[in-house]
């Protein structure tokens, strides 16, 4: 019984060269997400709603200036949070429950390499939207100032945290019970998290904490920076840096494949 | 002289809680395929996923391959393939997208296509993974386990539930895989199916193996098997008796019914029939049951497989 001719089925095992699976990964998991409707939901059409309805309809005091100014940086903070928070979350959690992570986790690549490919895939989707939302926001009339490069670390911060919460959440609870906690935070935050109502809106005891919050800390820096022209808002930039190394770490310990 | 074992476990143990799961198991398996049967709870999907990594032994030890499946696993799994018992596909991926992209991850995979069509699954296409059959499914994974041409593959279930011409299909892949040099483990309730296809039969019960070997050896190993005949009522089954071996018993179970256990080879046949040919008895429909793998997994653990 020694492997002698060559057969169809004769082994000749080998995994693919890293930066080729890497890259397989990257794009299967992009293609999941953008053909699922309620992550296109989550990710395309509520931020390009929000962003076209407060703008044109006066139902937010959103301060002096133009509308779309105080607008655009929080709803690209909450684009950042739709896809690496609860996107992430929502199709990570499904993928744990129908044995995805499983049997990728006996396929040639390694656990790592899945995550960087997440991590690639959730990249693409931020430009997607960043490009989507930047070009309906100029429509709108913006007019954003500011150094790209504060804009860029605030973005992969953000994105940062915001992954390894999803992650977090999605490594261990139940994939319904992260459904539901992924979509009910993205409702608070959205709502508590200067991404549409200005936090001084809310009373100071509240503004204190809420403005520790991550997605309280990508819309004031983005709004900081591309609104005020700020040169670097290191306040914000602090807050997401700690978030980033909590969540990613603890994500790291508590996460369970299966 | 056998090559090295493609699986060695050693005094495996693995609870969860304070259920313990596989509670000293000891396996070896050759090249050539494997069956591990056993009742449902019997600790065959515990010892497969800790060959394949996903599980820590609380003690004892595994080797695939001359590999620590969970130490050495970067190096283990371009070399096995893994059919897990359900899932493992992305719902909203096509029937046949998940299979090409687990083929990218190998360096010399299969012909995908040629691979779809063998399963039988040419019409399903496009189809989105949600929506194919279990029987669809289960050929998906099967597929997936095979296309990266591993030098070992472990079938969790492989044909549970399968309707039978599907099951055909499985089997015939397995066949082939075994003459084209793949080694197989396969896990399975079903006894017809570790007889056809196994090489080798290590049966498991309570989280042990209590019994390995080919399934004729198995069959054969002190299991008593029936020899059947019909003939007029009231035969005197003591002087049958008094003509057979020792360890022979004879009964005649209904009028003109008579049941023969024993060692049943050539030798009983014949005393039997000369016995008849003495006693002017023509014996009608007589017949000769092989103990089956049933039968002997039944004695050893007094349980009915599918229960």
């Amino acid at each position: 019984m020694t492997a002698t001719g060559t057969g169809t089925y004769t082994p000749r095992p080998g995994a693919a060269p890293l930066p080729r699976m890497i890259a397989a990964q990257a794009l299967l998991e992009t293609k999941m997400l953008l053909r699922n409707g309620e992550q296109l939901l989550l990710t395309v059409v509520i931020p390009t709603l929000l962003l076209v309805l407060f703008s044109t309809v006066d139902i937010v005091d959103t301060g002096s200036g133009e509308a779309v100014d105080f607008l655009a940086p929080g709803i690209l903070a909450l684009a950042v949070m739709s896809t690496a928070f609860t996107g992430q979350a929502i199709a990570t959690g499904f993928e744990r429950r129908y044995g995805v992570l499983k049997r990728l986790a006996a396929s040639p690549l390694p656990r790592w390499g899945l995550m960087t490919a997440k991590t690639l895939s959730v990249l693409v989707t931020e430009i997607l939207q960043v490009i989507l939302l930047t070009v309906i926001a100029f429509s709108l009339g913006w007019s954003p100032h500011g150094n790209p490069f504060a804009v860029l670390l605030l973005l992969v911060l953000g994105t940062a945290a915001f992954s390894g919460l999803g992650l977090l959440m999605a490594g261990t609870l139940k994939a319904e019970a992260t459904l539901a906690a992924a979509n009910l935070v993205f409702l608070l935050l959205l709502v508590g998290g200067g991404v549409v109502v200005p936090l001084d809106k809310f009373p100071q005891g509240a503004q204190d904490v809420l403005g520790l919050l991550p997605i309280a800390a990508l819309s004031d820096g983005l709004r900081d920076v591309l609104q005020h022209g700020a040169g670097m808002p290191w306040g914000d930039v602090g807050i997401l840096a700690v978030w980033a190394v909590a969540a990613l770490t603890a994500a790291g310990t508590f996460f369970r494949w299966e | 002289m056998r090559s090295d074992p493609v699986v060695q476990v050693q005094a495996l143990v693995k609870r969860y809680g304070d259920k313990t799961a596989v509670d000293g198991l000891d396996l070896v398996a050759h090249r050539g395929v494997t069956a591990v049967l056993g009742p449902n709870g019997a600790g065959k999907t515990t010892t497969v996923e800790t060959c394949e990594g996903y599980r820590k032994p609380d003690s004892g030890t595994v080797r695939v391959l001359g590999l620590d499946p969970v130490r050495q696993s970067s190096d283990l799994r371009p070399r096995v393939g893994v059919m897990l018992q359900s899932g493992g596909v992305y719902s909203g991926s096509r029937a046949d997208e998940m299979l090409r992209h687990v083929a990218r991850l190998h360096a010399h995979p299969l012909d995908v296509d040629a691979l779809i069509e063998r399963l039988g699954l040419g019409s399903c296409g496009r189809t989105s993974y949600r929506r194919l059959s279990g029987g669809q499914q289960q050929r998906l994974a099967l597929a997936m386990a095979v296309v990266g041409r591993p030098e070992l593959v472990f079938l969790d279930e492989p044909t549970a539930g399968l309707d039978p011409q599907a099951r055909r299909a499985t089997w015939d892949l397995v066949r082939d895989l075994r003459a084209d040099g793949v080694s197989v483990i396969l896990t399975t309730h079903y006894m017809d199916e570790a007889e056809q296809l196994a090489d080798d039969v290590a049966i498991i019960d309570a989280g042990r193996v209590i019994a390995q070997g080919t399934p004729e050896e198995l069959c054969r190993g002190g299991a008593e098997n029936t020899l059947r005949f019909s003939g007029r009522p009231g035969l005197d089954v003591g002087s049958l008796l008094k003509a057979l071996p020792a360890d022979c018993s004879a009964a005649e179970l209904t009028p003109g019914s008579y049941r023969v256990t024993g060692k049943v080879d050539p030798q009983l046949l014949a005393t039997v029939t000369s016995w008849c040919a003495q006693h002017g008895v023509l014996p009608e429909k007589i017949s000769v049951e092989r103990h089956t793998l049933e039968d002997v997994f039944l004695e050893l653990t007094g349980k009915e497989l599918r229960s």
